[in-house]
Formats: C-alpha cells, sequence, structure tokens
C-alpha cells in the first residue's frame, strides 16, 4: 500500500472520518431523509442498506456536499462539507456516461486535477502516481484502454484507481457490485481490503444484504430514517429489516444468529433520489 | 497543371477573399474545440438557442456602434442567468425555459432590426453570414477572440474534462463548478458571436457540432476528437469558400454543406461503419 493514502495535519486527529448529526433532508416538500445521526471511525466499512428510495444515494450526495441539507450537519474528518478534497465518490453505473472518449489512465488523472491546480498540466510526478494506483489495482496493462471498452469489473477498478490518486481517506461507492459476476467482486473487495488496512474509510451502498453481513464492519439499515447502526449481528435482524422493508424480504435464520437474507426488491437505480 | 493552380489561386486575388479565408479558417479551427464539449455533454440544443438569443445584443450593439460581442456577452450572460432561474423556481423543464427565452429573443433581434432602413439585407448578413464583407477591423477581432476562446479552452482543458466526464467528481475535488460552467457558457457566447460573420447566427450550430460530432465517430480520445475536428472543420471552411466562389453559392450555406458532407462520410467509414453495428 502507498504511504499516499494517509494523509494531512488539516485534520482534526481525534474526529471520527464521518461525524452525520440530525441530518435531514427534504425534496419538494416531502422528506428523503429524517434526523439520520451516526458516527463512523476512520478505517471502517460501512454498508448502507435499505430498500430503493431508501435515501441512500440522498445521504451520499449530502456526505459529498453536492446536495445541502435542509436541518443537521455533516462532519468529515472534523470539517464541513467543502473543506476538504479527501473524499472519493462513485456514482452509480447509471450516472456514467461510459462512451465518454477517455482512457482508463485519463479517468484516474481525473483525480489528481485539484492537486496539480488550476492552468498546470500534469506532470512526470502525477504520471507515476496514476501509473502506480492502476497497477495497484490490477490494471497497469490496461492503462490506454478506452474506458467503455473495459468490463464491468475493470470499470469499477478505475474509478477505485481514481480514488488512490486522489488519495481519498473516505470512499462513497454507490452499488458498486451491480451486475459484477463473482470473481470480479472478489478482486474488487480484495482492492477494498487493502484501503481499509491503509486506514480508508468505506461507504458502500448495496442491495445484497448477504455482502453486507459477511463483509463489512458497520451495517447502517436505514429507510427514510435510520432503522439500525452497528455490527452486521446486532443491525440485521429480523425486526430490523421487517422494519426496513415491510414484505420484501425472505428470513432465513440460521445457526449462530446470522441470516442469510435476499433482498427481493427489484435492483434498480433510484436516480434523483 | 498550372491550370490547376490559376483555378486554385484565382479566387484569392481578391482581398476581400483573403480575408473572407482567414476568417473562414479561424471559425473552423475554433468551433470544433469548444464544439467537442457541446457535443458530448449533449449541449446541442443549447448551443443553438445560445446562438439566436444573442441576436439582440447583437444588433443593438450594432445600431449603437459598439463592439459586436459586447452586446452578445451582455444578453447571452443574461439569458443564461434567467434561464436557470425559471427552471429552477417554476414547474417548466429547462428545455422549455431555453426555448422560451430563445424564441423570444429571436423576435426581439429582428424587431430592433426592423428599426432600420433596409433591415433585410443586415438580417440576411446576421443569419447567414458575410463572409466577404469581413473588414480588416472585422478579421483582427475574429482573431484575436477566436485565439483567446481557444487558449481558454487548452488552459481549462483537465477542468472542463472532468466538469463534463464526472460532475459529481468535480465537486468532491472542490473545483469551482459553477464559475467553470459559467465560464463555459460565455466562451460558447464568444464563438459564437466570431463565427457571425462566416455561417450565421442559424447556421452557427453545423461549426460548433457537425466537426465535434463527425471526428467522434473516428477517435475516442477527446484531444485527438478536438484535433481532428479542427481539421475538418478548418478543411470544410476552405473547400466551401471554394465552392462558392465557382457555384455563386452563399458562403455560409457553402461551408455548412461541405462540412455536412463529411459527417456522413465519417459516419460510413468510421471506426464502427453503420454496417457493422448490430
Amino acid at each position: 500500500m502507498p504511504q499516499s493514502t494517509v494523509r494531512p495535519p488539516d485534520h482534526d486527529p481525534n474526529a471520527p472520518s464521518l461525524l452525520v448529526d440530525q441530518l435531514s433532508v427534504n425534496y419538494n416538500g416531502t422528506s428523503a431523509l429524517r434526523q439520520v445521526s451516526f458516527r463512523l471511525p476512520a478505517g471502517q466499512r460501512l454498508a448502507v442498506v435499505g430498500p430503493n428510495g431508501a435515501g441512500k444515494t440522498t445521504l451520499f450526495n449530502v456526505i459529498a456536499g453536492t446536495k445541502r441539507p435542509s436541518a443537521g450537519s455533516v462532519r468529515i474528518f472534523g470539517h464541513g462539507p467543502g473543506g476538504d478534497t479527501c473524499i472519493a465518490y462513485v456514482p452509480q453505473r447509471s450516472l456514467i456516461d461510459w462512451a465518454f472518449p477517455v482512457t482508463a489512465a485519463e479517468v484516474v488523472m481525473m483525480g489528481r486535477v485539484r492537486e496539480i491546480g488550476p492552468l498546470r498540466w500534469p506532470r512526470q510526478h502525477d504520471w507515476e502516481i496514476v501509473r502506480g494506483a492502476l497497477d495497484q489495482v490490477g490494471l497497469a496493462d490496461q492503462a490506454d484502454r478506452s474506458l467503455g471498452d473495459l468490463s464491468g469489473g475493470q470499470q469499477q477498478r478505475v474509478f477505485l484507481a481514481q480514488a488512490l490518486a486522489q488519495e481519498a481517506e473516505l470512499i462513497l461507492l454507490d452499488e458498486p457490485f451491480t451486475g459484477l459476476d463473482f470473481p470480479s467482486q472478489e478482486a474488487l473487495f480484495s482492492i477494498l481490503d487493502e484501503l481499509r488496512s491503509a486506514g480508508v474509510t468505506e461507504l458502500i451502498a448495496t442491495h445484497d444484504l448477504n455482502l453486507a453481513a459477511e463483509r463489512f464492519d458497520l451495517v447502517m439499515l436505514v429507510n427514510r430514517r435510520l432503522i439500525a447502526y452497528g455490527p452486521p449481528a446486532s443491525v440485521l435482524t429480523r425486526a430490523n429489516l421487517v422494519q426496513a422493508y415491510g414484505g420484501h424480504v425472505h428470513i432465513l435464520p440460521e445457526g449462530d444468529g446470522v441470516l442469510v437474507l435476499t433482498d427481493t426488491c427489484c435492483e434498480g437505480d433510484e436516480a434523483g433520489v | 497543371m498550372s491550370e490547376w493552380l490559376a483555378w486554385l489561386s484565382e479566387p484569392f486575388t481578391f482581398p476581400f477573399m483573403i480575408r473572407g479565408l482567414a476568417a473562414a479558417l479561424i471559425v473552423g479551427l475554433v468551433c470544433p474545440v469548444l464544439g467537442a464539449y457541446v457535443v458530448l455533454r449533449g449541449m446541442a440544443f443549447f448551443g443553438d438557442a445560445l446562438a439566436h438569443i444573442i441576436l439582440p445584443g447583437v444588433v443593438a450593439a450594432f445600431l449603437l456602434g459598439w463592439p459586436l460581442v459586447s452586446g452578445a456577452l451582455i444578453v447571452g450572460v443574461a439569458a443564461a442567468l434567467v434561464i436557470g432561474a425559471i427552471s429552477r423556481r417554476s414547474t417548466i423543464k429547462e428545455d422549455a425555459a431555453i426555448g422560451v427565452v430563445f424564441a423570444g429573443c429571436l423576435a426581439l433581434g429582428i424587431a430592433l432590426l426592423s428599426a432600420r432602413r433596409g433591415y433585410a439585407v443586415d438580417l440576411t448578413h446576421i443569419l447567414f453570414g458575410n463572409l466577404l464583407g469581413v473588414s480588416s477591423a472585422d478579421l483582427a477581432l475574429i482573431a484575436v477572440l477566436g485565439t483567446l476562446a481557444l487558449l481558454a479552452v487548452l488552459a481549462l482543458y483537465k477542468e472542463f474534462l472532468v466538469l463534463s466526464f464526472d460532475p459529481l467528481l468535480a465537486t468532491t475535488l472542490r473545483l469551482p463548478v459553477d464559475r467553470l460552467q459559467n465560464l463555459m457558457l460565455i466562451l460558447l457566447a464568444v464563438v459564437i458571436v466570431v463565427s457571425i460573420q462566416a455561417v450565421g447566427v442559424a447556421l452557427v450550430l453545423a461549426m460548433l457540432v457537425t466537426p465535434a460530432a463527425a471526428a467522434s465517430l473516428l477517435t475516442r480520445r477527446l484531444p485527438v476528437m478536438m484535433g481532428v475536428g479542427a481539421a475538418i472543420g478548418a478543411t470544410s471552411a476552405v473547400t466551401g469558400l471554394y465552392l462558392s466562389y465557382y457555384t455563386d453559392l452563399p458562403s455560409g450555406p457553402a461551408i455548412v454543406l461541405t462540412v455536412t458532407a463529411i459527417f456522413f462520410i465519417a459516419l460510413a467509414v468510421g471506426r464502427r461503419p453503420l454496417w457493422r453495428r448490430g
């Protein structure tokens, strides 16, 4: 792991990577999120789980600073949104123009645009970082290929490489596993494992409750409000899931209390929600 | 051989033809570079609207004896703000808001111009261009503004790239998204003004969109797309001017017809030819 992911002194070392306090968001008079509060320590992987329209994307937008909350606050390493550049946000697949004429390396370089600064072009040093990031996600040999020509799993890894090049400490991934086969998913997780062990905090929205139970440190169950937050076993209980999904979930109890669950809700995007 | 050379050089024995050629070349080179973003961001309708929206500004500046670009910029920026306000504060969608302002401005421009006697000629020139009427002062202004627009696009290449490809990333990188967005609109307005004499308000869109769209069929690299687009734009400008000289077609339509023909050739022979698409 490159030291590049561990970062600057301007952060309050005692602040959690993410502190959300009494956050509410309204859209055209209806409430998309109501009084959500949680605290996410650095170096943890959090699954954000809930039915479509539960407000997962809204939550990510507010954390990333692209939407303003109606009430409450978000603090990232002690800063308000806009006060830092340590967040990487990989949007849902449907929001990306895959035909855009860019190569994998160019997409990764975009993560460094702020660092390079206005009116400057990337230098040798920046290209080295981009090469290193692509190498780290196993795409060194794909650097000059068009983004649209890569497989779904490779495309997700390009965006993780972009987050690496950005030296992000907090990564938001919106439904990154949708449409990926098992090996691609595992490849993504092995990169996410490396990032986490380097201290990067990961927020991942997913529909896959099995993954949430098995591969995450913490799980957040939302449906327009925070239903439960904590370690998977304490969050993914029958009572909580029924609260979040109503009748749209099959719950199969297992021996030691961990459940195998299937989200039967449609796999669609919640763009604009 | 010498006959051929004579055929090629004959038009340029006239100084107004040389100035026209220079103006057309600048327009052909500059428009497609910015046009690449217009094509990639799906801003074609906006570009066309902007070209018509600035008409009252151009006419007012023309009547007052101001530089045309000043009037165009004032009206262009004001209209962009009005469109934004309409679509934010009411239930009307952005394209409808653009349509309302577009048609209203076009009407206002024609109404202003009608105050002048013999306005039909002026109107024809503004709508379809008057390449052969480019004065030395016009040419100097076209050269300066065209160069400035080109330099701005090159200087802000990586910022415009991020803004166009992934606006979310532009926000999380804390780039000045609104200012970049406004700057791109201002550059569009400048490039449109520069093009008015060459192809006119009604045909500016052809220089903004068609060469860049043709180039996008031939390459999948943005810098190459800009370069190929500029080459197509410049080739069309020169070819169109010859076409105009030897067939008595008006120069604006001649240039646009040429670039349109090149687009269809690119569509036929591009990296994914039509007959191989499934």
